[in-house]
């Protein structure tokens, strides 16, 4: 039988952060030949939405450009509201900040390393980091009141103290967690079904990461060697002592160690910024009206670095609000990564740049072009397709499954 | 002298035309507004001489009589540049800096979409981030448009 291409489009319904995405594959047998993208799908609008409300109002619809990384918006748009007003925003502010920025980067990480799992049929990873990741979210719904969207800026610090009854809970639950990631890491490290399965998928090497413009763990993983919170601190990164984590594997196996490590660091960091959190105020009494000016604010999300542009024109709105979240700098990036890759691949790839699904809904048409005819599968069964397609090749989690141990019960 | 001091008079002795329009309001912010005729000698100079290899976004803005394209570029240190020009409304035409910047792409279609630039030399591909039946001369990010429902379904009626 001769060889032909087939065409297979896998979205739109296929959220991923703001920009749920619809890939065209052009295969050739198995593997990959050529891939576009289609985003947009769940433009809402929020830039021209800022430009009719008042700054307090745009900080509330700005947490909710991403339903993970909220607190990643929220702080980088406030920051750069404070700066063109020429707010000192209290030391105290800073460090409550930075805490939550690094609480929301663990339970972030813990998520991707549970869909990770679940994407290459390692369900009891996925059951496991997810049920280990309620710790920080009890936390984060502790100190701000909600499991996500926290509401914690206002413009000039923040809404809430951390009183000192909260801070042995705090540090109880990061050292459970920390005792949990210290076996995902020796899992990562010493499993070698995992190890076989991951290694080589998804390849970006250094040059083309670069080249490309991918953005945190995705890019830290091709050993470049960017870090928004060292390179261009903010908040109370400036005085707090963190390694940037980098890996030369090239692959989805190095983005799962940057992300483990960068869990361990996290972990460290919640503890120094307890210890070193000054007292007195957590903020500084803002004007409605913010003078005219402009300011860039970067930060560093769990996804990679989040870009806000404010120009304000003097009155209480914003004349302009731009927002450039990390997964419109990774989406290109996949593209890449997926040419002359296995159809298989496709799931952890795609799940390897972070790119926050939440939908359940995720159909994939495959198309054959010399027949035209089309067929409609589901994401489900794309997933099957490549953990079937590995278990033939001898890559097979049931017994790891099974085996999985707890480490530690959970406090 | 800091790096950012250091920077802008690089900027100025290289280019005389930028020595009163370069801005440092704090540590590593770099604002200059550039003629967009000149942008493009500026750009390959701050990419290839002054290390600027980090592309961040590029922000559209209606800026009445004209459109503002700011192109936020990076250090690895960090230090930002951010290149800004404007181009009559009427006839809002820029290169693309997608040879540069493969990442710029993104951007730019948003600028096409949002605000009705022209970029030439765009490479072919799928629109973003409006749907495909966006009616045409919508441009959403446009101080004028208010985005009433009723109009755009008139518009696209008409069409």
């Amino acid at each position: 039988m001769p060889e032909r291409n087939f065409k297979v489009s896998i979205g739109p319904q296929h959220p991923a952060l703001k920009e749920p995405e619809s890939f065209l594959l052009t295969l050739r047998g198995e593997k990959i030949t050529e891939m576009t993208v289609r985003l947009g799908y769940n433009h809402r609008g929020v830039e021209k939405a800022c430009e009719g409300r008042s700054y307090i109002q745009c900080l509330y619809l700005i947490e909710r450009v991403c339903g993970i990384c909220s607190h990643s918006h929220a702080t980088c748009f406030i920051q750069a509201v404070e700066e063109i007003a020429g707010l000192a925003v209290p030391k105290r502010a800073q460090y409550i900040r930075t805490l939550i920025a690094e609480l929301e980067r663990i339970h972030s990480h813990l998520l991707w390393l549970g869909v990770a799992g679940h994407e290459i049929g390692f369900d009891t990873l996925l059951m496991y980091t997810w049920r280990d990741r309620e710790a920080v979210m009890d936390i984060l719904a502790l100190l701000t009141g909600n499991r996500v969207n926290y509401g914690m800026n206002t413009i000039g610090g923040v809404r809430r103290d951390i009183t000192p009854d909260q801070i042995p809970q705090i540090l109880t639950a990061i050292d459970a967690l920390e005792e949990r990631t210290k076996y995902y890491v020796k899992v990562g490290t010493e499993e070698i079904t995992l190890r076989e399965r991951l290694s080589g998928v998804g390849t970006l090497s250094k040059e083309d990461a670069t080249r490309l413009g991918a953005v945190g763990p995705t890019a830290r993983a091709s050993g470049v060697d960017r870090d928004t919170r060292r390179d261009d601190p903010y908040a109370a990164y400036g005085e707090l002592d963190f390694r940037v984590i980098t890996d030369n594997h090239n692959d989805v196996y190095g983005r799962t160690l940057v992300r483990l490590g960068e869990l361990m660091e996290s972990y460290k960091l919640v503890r120094q910024i307890l210890k070193q959190m000054p007292e007195g105020p957590i903020s500084v009494k803002a004007p409605r009206k913010v003078p005219a000016g402009e300011a860039v604010s970067r930060y560093e999300a769990p996804r990679g670095e989040d870009v806000h542009y404010v120009k304000a024109n003097g009155t209480e709105k914003p004349e302009r609000v731009k927002v450039r979240a990390p997964t419109l700098a990774n989406v290109q990036v996949v593209s890449h990564m997926l040419k002359d890759g296995y159809l298989a691949d496709m799931p952890i790839v795609i799940a390897a740049i972070d790119p926050c699904f939440s939908c359940t809904d995720r159909m994939i048409s495959i198309v054959d072009t010399d027949r035209n005819t089309a067929n409609t599968i589901e994401w489900n069964e794309l997933r099957s397709i490549g953990i079937n397609w590995y278990r033939k090749q001898g890559i097979d989690f049931t017994e790891l499954n099974r085996n999985f141990k707890i480490a530690r019960e959970l406090k | 002298m800091g790096e950012e001091e250091n920077i802008k008079l690089q900027l100025i002795q290289r280019f005389a035309f930028l020595s009163e329009n370069i801005s440092i309001p704090r540590t590593r912010r770099i604002f200059a507004i550039v003629p967009a005729n000149n942008f493009r000698q500026v750009l390959e100079y701050a990419t290839t001489e002054l290390g600027f290899v980090i592309l961040c976004t590029i922000t559209g803005l209606d800026e009445g009589p004209t459109l503002g394209f700011i192109y936020h570029l990076a250090k690895e240190n960090g230090v930002m540049l951010n290149l800004h020009i404007s181009v009559a409304k009427e006839k809002p035409v820029i290169k693309t800096i997608s040879n540069y910047f493969p990442a710029a792409d993104a951007y730019e279609r948003e600028l096409v979409d949002l605000l009705g630039a022209q970029v030439e030399g765009l490479p072919a591909g799928n629109r973003y981030p409006l749907p495909d039946d966006w009616p045409a001369g919508q441009y959403p990010l446009r101080k004028d448009w208010k985005g009433k429902v009723s109009e755009i379904t008139e518009v696209k009626e008409n069409a």
